[in-house]
């Protein structure tokens, strides 16, 4: 009977490719943002907001990624912008490989920011680089305030909070959410998130989230570090 | 359940390195961060299910947990933090930042 000693990153394999993508954004100076949330948090309409208000100002690409279906990347098509559909089969999240060749379908010379959807699920995504600049996570409000608590990793990860569907919180006490709870807990996580309270329907909000992503895609354009 | 990823990446790495021993492996130590989010039942199930047939059918895994930890920024100590509520427990402050959670590592293989 003998022990070896061995010190091998298990997921070194994906964290190689995340590695590589990562290198290949940064040389092409794309700004790539991975969005992390639970189903029905409403990823897709806040990208189809924010592509069709954005038109003329930047171009925007998107990676879809679901267990199954084309649904999402029609709706971003129908904005006219370009979108990869990934369907994982059944895998909860994406991993770094799957990006490496939709990157390569993507007209990318003709893009400024790539926005990666992930499959839906708060949990999986966040153990899993895919060599993107930065994370951004979704909570919606009738998912509750607590989830910064009940599910850390990717709270103290992502770069950018959006808490959506901030219109229902006008629907009387038919949702009990307090945004400053949840600002306060995410803050103790992670002292540099950006937080915008948002609402992708009625547009509230929506003009900080698009003020961080125009700074953002220029200082990715002049190569500066970005502050993860 | 990205533990049948990891439990995919775990067996290839404890498979690589039994066929550069020539040995028969039956035991591999792991650790993990907090943010891993591993849950030992399901990475235990799916190792198993993905060992099955191989040369690693039958090896245990023992999977340590290190708890991320938290630097107050009041007295500079390190402690855990099991929740976002969590106090220093040194000198009581409330304010602390994270620091960065540990990857998770294949740290020994036991042979037969």
């Amino acid at each position: 009977m003998q022990k070896k000693k061995i010190g091998k990153k298990i997921l070194s394999a994906n964290e190689e490719y995340a590695l590589k993508n990562s290198r290949f954004l940064a040389r092409q100076k794309k700004l790539c943002l991975n969005m992390i949330s639970s189903p029905g948090s409403g990823k897709t309409t806040i990208l189809a907001r924010t592509i069709s208000e954005l038109k003329g100002k930047i171009k925007i690409g998107v990676i879809e990624g679901d267990i199954q279906t084309d649904f999402d990347a029609q709706k971003i098509r129908a904005t006219g912008a370009p979108a990869v559909q990934i369907n994982t089969g059944g895998a909860c999240h994406l991993s770094a490989a799957q990006i490496s060749d939709a990157l390569q379908n993507l007209p990318l010379a003709d893009l400024d920011l790539i926005f990666i959807e992930n499959v839906g699920n708060l949990v999986c995504p966040s153990a899993f680089e895919l060599g993107e600049t930065a994370k951004v996570v979704v909570l919606s409000v009738a998912e509750g305030d607590d989830k910064p608590a009940k599910y850390p990793a990717i709270f103290a990860k992502s770069k950018v909070l959006l808490v959506n569907k901030i219109d229902l919180l006008r629907a009387g006490d038919l949702v009990d959410f307090d945004v400053e709870r949840v600002k306060a807990d995410a803050r103790k996580l992670n002292k540099g998130i950006e937080i915008f309270p948002i609402s992708a329907k009625t547009c509230e909000g929506m003009t900080y989230w698009y003020d961080w992503l125009l700074k953002s895609v220029r200082a990715q354009h002049q190569g500066l570090a970005f502050d993860r | 359940m990205h533990e049948t990823v990891i439990a995919e990446s775990l067996l290839a790495a404890i498979s690589q390195e039994a066929a550069k021993q020539s040995a028969k492996p039956i035991a591999a130590k792991i650790s993990c961060g907090t943010f891993n989010t591993v849950n030992d039942e399901i990475l235990r199930f799916a190792f198993t299910a993905a060992a099955k047939g191989t040369p690693c059918e039958n090896v245990k895994l023992q999977i340590e947990h290190k708890p991320i930890q938290g630097q107050c920024q009041k007295c500079k100590q390190n402690f855990d933090v099991e929740s976002p509520d969590k106090r220093c427990p040194h000198c009581g402050s409330g304010d602390f930042q994270l620091l960065p959670d540990a990857p998770l590592v294949l740290e020994e293989i036991e042979f037969e």
